[in-house]
């Protein structure tokens, strides 16, 4: 049962978190491709721009660093770019181009807030493991966030309760994608801290009358 | 809702903008004369001749800030656009639409009633303020007039007789709109609606006000995904943004008629700052422009509730706020196109 996406078919890694945020919100920025940036997303974008040097690898202690590293999943139909990509010498790892010995990778995904309740960024950073492992033919048991506002890296283990979230969302994104499909508002505490807001428009359905009753109780009241 | 940005307008005509960093540099003779950062800029729009850097340019695209280039008078010469945003299944839809003529009539209902009411509550407006100033019978008949356009316009229509009832309704307007000049009428005296060129002082002004008006309600529904170029109400014409000029008719009365009014009648402008050309073509001068500029930001600052969404906006979010109604309507969202009615 193994689907095969083609490259032209693979969507953004960095869509899932999105996507497990809330479904309309990713869906207004894959699907409708929209996007509308706020301070939140600013200071994130701003973050990335000091991580993101595809040209600086280094070595340290053992530990290859790599930044940037492109990635993609034919089987997830996802890619994107890992921030950071540690590969530690280990019995467990793969033959690297240009070095000696075995490496085992790990993706260093950057954050800019801090720990977050709902587990989106443990599922893209899992996205990006998925990919990695596919890619390079290993298993990598954990990878790591680090928060930009505590300073501090925290440790995902990369259960198969996490790779099953991640394989799922895969799935159904591509689903939406498909049928160009933009589900129903449906508004939570989230949508205050949301940037699609104002093209979102959370309170327009459910809340308001029809179009057509707001149009004639205009008219009809002189 | 979305938080109004600000608008940088570059009226000085030797300035050049520049990028630094995360800030646009305006620069003259060499010199850094102003500093911004892009942040809170939603737009920039440039009267300027050595224009803009293409860094700068890059940074707008990149970040959502619309960049606009007109003459120094005003007329409208260039946007930069970055990559098209929105959903190509959007505009497929748009273009479905925009082929059937129910579905045109049915959009163009509701923006010949959004402005119709619009302009309607101009006058009412005026009846109810200044009574002693005004010919409150004639306003009243007139008002009266446009009430019954209203039961014309829902009763339903083809987009052709919508044509021909938007344009009753907007010569009846006008034949009115001189009486709510109530100071400086001499130099504010208004008959008709002229353009092409504006014949008088007023016309001049009014014609300033939908230039900036159309390039805010293009910029809009380019954001929302929409093609500013195809129209349901007016026909396509190569080269005109007839969706920008739909979206503007319900718009103009409250944006820009009604602020056309008070700059005169607070005598914020004066006929000093308007020449008579030879042609009969009148030109407005730059310090005129600079005031109506001020004005219009202010203006847009001041809030109002929106009566389909029930939130307080600031009225220089309508045209976002429009054509996300109207992309919300093209996606099969709601079951009409909502437009904005003034009360």
């Amino acid at each position: 049962m193994t689907t095969t996406y083609s490259p032209e078919e693979l969507l953004p890694l960095s869509g899932i978190q999105h996507f497990l945020f809330c479904r309309r919100q990713w869906a207004l920025i894959h699907v409708e491709r929209q996007w509308q940036e706020n301070a939140l997303t600013a200071e994130g974008r701003i973050l990335h721009t000091r991580v993101d040097d595809p040209s600086f690898t280094e070595k340290r202690k053992g530990v290859i660093v790599a930044r940037s590293v492109p990635v993609a999943s034919t089987s997830l139909g996802l890619f994107g770019v890992c921030d950071v990509v540690e590969f530690s010498e280990s019995a467990q790892g793969v033959h690297l181009p240009g070095y000696q010995g075995t490496y085992l990778p790990a993706p260093v995904e950057y954050k800019r807030g801090k720990k977050k309740l709902e587990p989106s960024d443990e599922a893209q950073l899992c996205a990006q493991a998925l990919c990695l492992e596919e890619m390079l033919a290993v298993s990598i048991p954990v990878g790591y966030l680090y928060y930009g506002q505590v300073r501090r890296r925290v440790t995902v283990e990369l259960t198969e309760a996490l790779r099953d979230r991640v394989r799922r969302a895969a799935q159904e994104m591509h689903t939406y994608f498909q049928r160009g499909y933009t589900p129903k508002v449906k508004p939570f505490k989230g949508c205050k801290s949301c940037s699609l807001a104002d093209i979102c428009l959370p309170r327009l359905q459910g809340e308001a009358m029809p179009a057509s009753a707001y149009i004639r109780q205009q008219i009809e009241r002189g | 809702m979305k938080k109004l940005g600000n608008i940088l307008y570059v009226t000085t005509p030797e300035a050049y903008l520049s990028l630094d960093g995360e800030n646009v540099v305006v620069k003259r003779d060499d010199t850094t004369a102003m500093r911004l950062p892009l942040h809170n800029l939603e737009n920039i729009v440039c009267f300027n001749y050595p224009g803009v850097s293409p860094a700068l340019m890059g940074a707008c695209a990149e970040r959502n800030i619309g960049l606009c280039f007109l003459r120094p008078n005003g007329r409208f010469l260039a946007r930069v656009t970055g990559r098209q945003k929105g959903n190509l299944l959007l505009r497929k839809k748009q273009y479905e639409l925009s082929q059937c003529e129910s579905a045109c009539a049915s959009i163009a209902t509701s923006m010949v009633l959004g402005k119709i009411a619009n302009c309607r509550t101009v006058i009412n407006r005026a009846i109810r303020d200044h009574a002693l100033l005004v010919d409150v019978s004639e306003l009243r008949a007139t008002s009266d007039f446009l009430k019954q356009m209203l039961q014309s316009v829902q009763a339903g229509a083809t987009v052709e007789t919508l044509r021909g009832l938007e344009g009753n309704a907007a010569s009846r307007y006008f034949r009115v709109f001189g009486q709510l000049v109530l100071h400086q009428r001499e130099a504010f005296a208004f008959e008709a609606r002229t353009r092409r060129p504006p014949q008088d002082n007023m016309n001049a002004l009014l014609s300033f006000l939908y230039t900036l008006l159309t390039y805010e309600v293009a910029s809009a529904l380019e954001t929302v995904g929409l093609d500013p170029y195809v129209g349901f109400l007016h026909a396509d014409r190569p080269g005109r943004p007839s969706l920008a000029l739909d979206m503007m008719e319900e718009l103009r009365p409250v944006l820009a008629d009604r602020l056309a009014l008070s700059l005169v009648n607070r005598k914020q402008i004066s006929g000093k700052g308007f020449t008579q050309k030879e042609s009969g073509g009148v030109l407005m001068d730059d310090r005129t422009r600079k005031e109506v500029l001020v004005a219009w930001q202010k203006r847009k600052q001041e809030e109002i509730l929106h009566p389909f969404l029930k939130e307080r906006i600031p009225f220089g979010l309508l045209p976002h706020v429009q054509a996300s109604l109207l992309a919300r309507y093209v996606r099969g969202d709601l079951d009409a196109y909502p437009p904005f009615f003034w009360n």
